[in-house]
């Protein structure tokens, strides 16, 4: 049994209707905020907690729990900051945008709510540069709230000050890694950080910090008001709660939906998708959670339960889940190619690893494609995936080395046979 | 105290040191490139990597990873030794490997490092990435082709010069570092980023393909470019010193020098003084030694004779000319010979007192006509760093850009006599206050007016003295400690009109007022000095001799002899004991070693290393303020002795870094 209507937390996803202040209200946003914020920030972080929410960003870290690493009070006069990471760059996710674009107010309910229960002086939203129209949304959005009085001071009269900034990114997938965010919103280059120290100690302008995906604190409202148990009866344990799937390439109607979490792979997309092109037979292969999860052939991800332990098992992951489709068509190996090519392109050149590590993967990926190599230099391409891995400041190296691993683990006799047949056409 | 276990060997490490600090404890050497202890952590490089336990099934940056109780580390684990491969290779399939026809060549972390953790072979088969010529000014040469992007230059120009002049442009396989918009490096320490360049990308430009390093040999010597004292290495080869590089002291340099203590170097080897000189019909003529001596000895002074010592003889030529006159029957000694004439009757009055390292220590610090950058420019990355710990700094003076925040007073002195109640109750409220009067200062006659201010201020209490002279010749407080100070300063010199005038490589001295007495010139350089002399005796510059240096805290420093003087030049005190002679008197002492042992007797804080003790400062007379500091003594911060005026990347420097003229590079 798949979600159904009334459970949906984005009701507006599709933007049928506008996004404006009274519409949301109509949908039950900011329905009496001043009741959720009441609870207390011990009490919502709780809530959090029990919903079972885990990081709608990627990297699946228990939401509530995040939150609560936040200090209960200043000890040293620092104010606490709230970032909301809206720079969705990873391709094959988009579902930031729809929210943003559709259903802005949920998010900057949820930045207040979020915002209180960690104590949290304002929240800036980073959103990526090249959303220009969901940016001018996003502003008009936050306007209407100061003038209707739900953020700003005193907050939907419930005697707490916050303010919602909106700072707009110039392009840098590396800006939507927390502590790159960080900085880029400090006005320096988009360079992750080292950590320890971690943003919750020290972050933004050297004071405590959450960072957080948009669709993480946008469901935080309806979450408490609907509660934790409501949330939680979605998905299997440690996979609770509703998720917006984003399935592109081959299937019939690539679309955003809201699913409950461990819905089966190939629920969603008979049930959303209208089924892969060419019927299932013609399925050769599945991104999961955005470009950098490895890949999941065909038969294994047919009746896999798309959530994070699942898709761990699968030896890939949910990520974002930007469900990537592949059918038979693809050249699997250029379009593994152009992954890397974007991580290189991506790689901010800080740390040894990937800046170098990126583009030698990706001229190895090139040759390849076309089988201008030796069958040696695939395992090579391998080693050096496992040097790049593990090795790095932040996890882009990661993100670059696993979707060529996924390609080796399953597609190596792909690649020997490129190689053969390109030596057999220089041969001839 | 966390305990930690390194390889197996179990030892306590001070809290907050790093897991690359506990390491180097154990003895255990970690390979690192972007690290280095006076910049902050970048981790970069991920040369650094060790296992830790507990931790992530991961190898961890140890340069960035604070240690912690109970930590098992491991540097020789096959994951370690891996993991070290992996980053060598991967720095190493951009690198050029050009290094036959780089200057790094020898004193490469690169080459060492891939030699000690790489893997040997490469498996790197596509083409090497190639970067643009950048232009960083006439001391840095750049190939930037070979950079590893450690950023040690980045955050050396932001953390301790405290300028933004190089960065990072453009991200990933085309990160490039440069100076923005290609301006050449201004900051008179920018030179230092050369010695923090691990690989070859960033050289010395004046030292191209001059030298392998292993062909040189390594004297190490004082600089005398200012009154520092900075520790430096000269690196000789034959007769020439080839290059300069400092050595560490972290009570005077840290390991940081000056542009003009780096690359004056070149000025050593021209218009040198090589063989004596005599002022025939107004025109200098060259002359043996015999002639000259017998040129002096027929000027017959008697005791007619006073002795002025320039901005760089070492203690030794001092103390030698002193026997001299003395034995002539005069004390007609000076060494401030711009005319300045402070009472220098007690010692700790015109002291470096806070001394040069504990500057940092202070909470509010006054400046008092000194143009510190130009003056000490490594005082002056000391007095940022007080800064950086939150200390207030106050300018009376015309305004200098301090690359730290500053209040300036105005330029009229008379505000010491009444501070603005802001700026005294940050003074009364500092727990380390600080004044530091500077040589514009002192001209004014402000010495007596900052000594009020020492005692309205408490600037001396337990534990701390923060009154301080900041001077700029390397010999005057070895020249103030041997009595080469008269109470009205060069002006008794020119009062009692000398027959004869010994000048120590005096360039600075107005000599037009001597113009009746024989001024002979015992120095090492062609410059303003040579010019005014009846006789020239060529002698030895500071890398020429051995000699005893007090720097501005009174630091007592020992350099040693690195070349010979060019031609028929001689030490300098084998020149003074050889006019004892021409002169028909006795010194006392025929050796270096008797001579030094006569100084020794004289003044025994010469006889060793460190700190002089000049007691405690004298009380304060009523001495008004009055006067206003419009200017500096120095005008151009590459061009202020002899050597640097002779040195041809000096007078480059001054007029590239300083005038604005530009130089067209040649295409290469």
């Amino acid at each position: 049994m798949s979600l159904q209507d009334k459970d949906r937390i984005f009701t507006n996803l599709y933007g049928y209707q506008p996004w404006n202040l009274d519409a949301a209200k109509k949908r039950g946003d900011w329905d009496k905020t001043k009741k959720l914020l009441e609870l207390g920030p011990d009490k919502i972080i709780e809530e959090i907690k029990a919903s079972g929410l885990r990081g709608r960003g990627g990297a699946g870290f228990p939401t509530g729990l995040k939150w609560s690493f936040m200090p209960k009070e200043s000890k040293d006069g620092r104010p606490s900051f709230l970032v909301i990471n809206a720079d969705e760059s990873e391709p094959g996710s988009c579902k930031d945008r729809e929210i943003i674009r559709h259903d802005p107010h949920k998010l900057i309910e949820g930045a207040l709510v979020a915002g209180f229960a960690m104590r949290a002086r304002a929240a800036y939203i980073y959103i990526r540069g090249e959303y220009i129209r969901e940016a001018q949304v996003l502003e008009a959005a936050v306007r209407e709230a100061y003038d209707a009085g739900l953020i700003g001071k005193n907050a939907c009269k419930s005697g707490y000050d916050f303010d919602v900034y909106v700072h707009r990114g110039a392009g840098a997938y590396i800006c939507g890694e927390e502590t790159a965010m960080i900085e880029s919103l400090e006005g320096k280059k988009g360079q992750p950080r080292l950590k320890p120290p971690f943003p919750a100690g020290a972050g933004l302008y050297g004071c405590p910090t959450t960072v957080n995906n948009v669709e993480s604190i946008a469901v935080a409202p309806t979450i408490l008001r609907r509660g934790a148990g409501w949330f939680s009866s979605f998905g299997r344990d440690n996979n609770k709660g509703t998720k917006l799937f984003q399935i592109s390439g081959h299937v019939n109607k690539p679309c955003v939906v809201e699913e409950a979490m461990s819905i089966p792979f190939s629920e969603l997309i008979e049930k959303h998708c209208g089924g892969i092109t060419g019927g299932k037979d013609n399925l050769l292969a599945v991104i999961p959670g955005g470009s950098s999860v490895p890949l999941v052939p065909a038969a294994q991800i047919w009746d896999a339960p798309m959530d994070f332990d699942g898709l761990r098992e699968l030896g890939s992951g949910l990520g974002t889940a930007a469900v990537i489709v592949m059918d038979k068509s693809t050249d699997i190996v250029r379009a593994i190619s152009r992954l890397s090519y974007f991580y290189k392109h991506e790689s901010c050149g800080q740390c040894t690893p990937c800046r170098e590590g990126t583009g030698w993967m990706w001229r190895v990926m090139e040759r390849l494609r076309t089988g201008d190599a030796d069958v040696g230099e695939i395992d090579m391409l391998w080693d050096v995936t496992k040097q790049v891995e593990g090795h790095t400041i932040c996890a882009l190296g990661d993100a670059a080395a696993w979707p060529i691993q996924g390609l080796i683990r399953h597609f190596r006799p792909e690649l020997e046979r490129r190689i053969a047949e390109n030596v057999r056409e220089a041969a001839e | 105290m966390p305990k930690v276990t390194v390889d197996g060997v179990e030892l306590e490490v001070p809290a907050g040191a790093t897991v690359l600090q506990a390491c180097e404890m154990a003895g255990k050497e970690i390979p690192r490139f972007c690290y280095h202890e006076r910049l902050s952590i970048a981790g970069n490089c991920r040369m650094c990597l060790v296992e830790v336990k507990p931790g992530p099934p991961k190898p961890q940056a140890s340069c960035a990873l604070p240690a912690a109780e109970g930590q098992e580390i491991r540097t020789d684990s096959p994951m370690v030794k891996k993991a070290r491969e992996g980053v060598m290779e991967f720095l190493l399939i951009n690198h050029p490997l050009d290094c036959p026809i780089c200057d790094q060549g020898g004193e490469c972390d690169l080459q060492d490092q891939s030699v000690a953790y790489g893997r040997g072979a490469s498996r790197y088969d596509e083409n090497k990435r190639a970067v643009t010529e950048k232009y960083m000014g006439p001391l840095i040469k750049t190939v930037m082709t070979r950079c590893i992007h450690c950023t040690r230059c980045v955050r050396f120009s932001e953390e301790i010069a405290g300028v933004d002049e190089i960065g990072a442009l453009y991200r990933g396989e085309q990160m490039q570092i440069t100076t923005y918009l290609e301006q050449a490096a201004k900051h008179e320490l920018s030179a230092n980023v050369i010695d923090l360049c691990p690989v070859g990308a960033l050289t010395s430009r004046p030292y191209a393909f001059e030298a392998r390093p292993w062909e040189l040999k390594k004297t190490l010597s004082i600089d005398v470019s200012d009154a520092v004292g900075s520790n430096i290495r000269l690196d000789s080869r034959g007769r020439e010193v080839l290059r300069i590089l400092p050595r560490i002291n972290d009570d005077v340099n840290e390991e940081w020098l000056s542009d003009k203590a780096r690359y004056q170097v070149d000025g050593l080897t021209r218009r040198r003084l090589d063989r004596p000189w005599i002022r025939r019909d107004g025109k200098l003529v060259a002359a043996t030694w015999e002639e000259a001596f017998a040129a002096v000895a027929k000027v017959n002074p008697g005791k007619s004779v006073a002795v002025v010592a320039g901005d760089m003889v070492d203690c030794e030529t001092m103390f030698a000319a002193k026997a001299l006159a003395g034995a002539l029957g005069s004390k007609l000694l000076e060494g401030r010979q711009t005319g300045l004439d402070y009472d220098c009757s007690n010692l700790a009055a015109v002291n470096f007192n806070s001394t040069i390292a504990g500057i940092e220590e202070a909470d509010a610090v006054l400046i008092v006509g000194s143009h510190v950058r130009w003056e000490a420019p490594l005082v002056n990355t000391r007095i940022r760093k007080a800064v950086k710990r939150g200390a207030k700094v106050f300018v009376v003076g015309a305004e200098w850009d301090a690359t730290y925040p500053v209040t300036n007073l105005g330029t009229d002195l008379a505000v010491l006599d009444k501070l603005p109640k802001d700026v005294a109750d940050v003074l009364k409220q500092a727990a380390r206050p600080a004044l530091i009067l500077g040589g514009a200062g002192l001209g004014k006659g402000a010495l007596g007016a900052c000594l009020a201010l020492a005692e309205k201020y408490k600037l001396v209490r337990e534990g701390w003295n923060g009154f301080n002279v900041l001077h700029m010749a390397a010999a005057r407080m070895g020249g103030l400690m041997l009595g080469y100070a008269q109470k009205g300063g060069v002006a008794d010199l020119v009062k009692a009109k000398p027959k004869l005038l010994l000048s120590l490589g005096a360039d600075e001295v107005d000599y037009t007022k001597f113009a009746d007495s024989i001024v002979v010139y015992i120095g090492h350089h062609g410059d303003k000095g040579a010019h005014a002399a009846d006789i020239i005796l060529p002698a030895a510059a500071f890398s020429e001799k051995a000699g005893t240096y007090v720097n501005t805290e009174g630091r007592v420093q020992f350099a040693d002899k690195a070349v010979f003087a060019p031609g028929d030049a001689r030490e300098d005190w084998t020149i003074l004991r050889a006019l004892a002679d021409a002169l028909g008197v006795s010194v006392g002492f025929d050796s270096f070693d008797e001579l030094r042992a006569a100084m020794i007797k004289a003044v025994p804080a010469f006889g060793s290393e460190g700190l002089a003790d000049y007691g405690a400062l004298p009380k304060a007379d009523k001495a008004k303020a009055a006067g206003t500091i419009e200017a500096y003594p120095i005008k151009d911060f590459y061009l202020t002795n002899a050597i640097a005026r002779a040195s041809e990347t000096m007078q480059r420097c001054s007029a590239e870094l300083l005038h604005g003229e530009s130089f067209a590079e040649a295409a290469e």
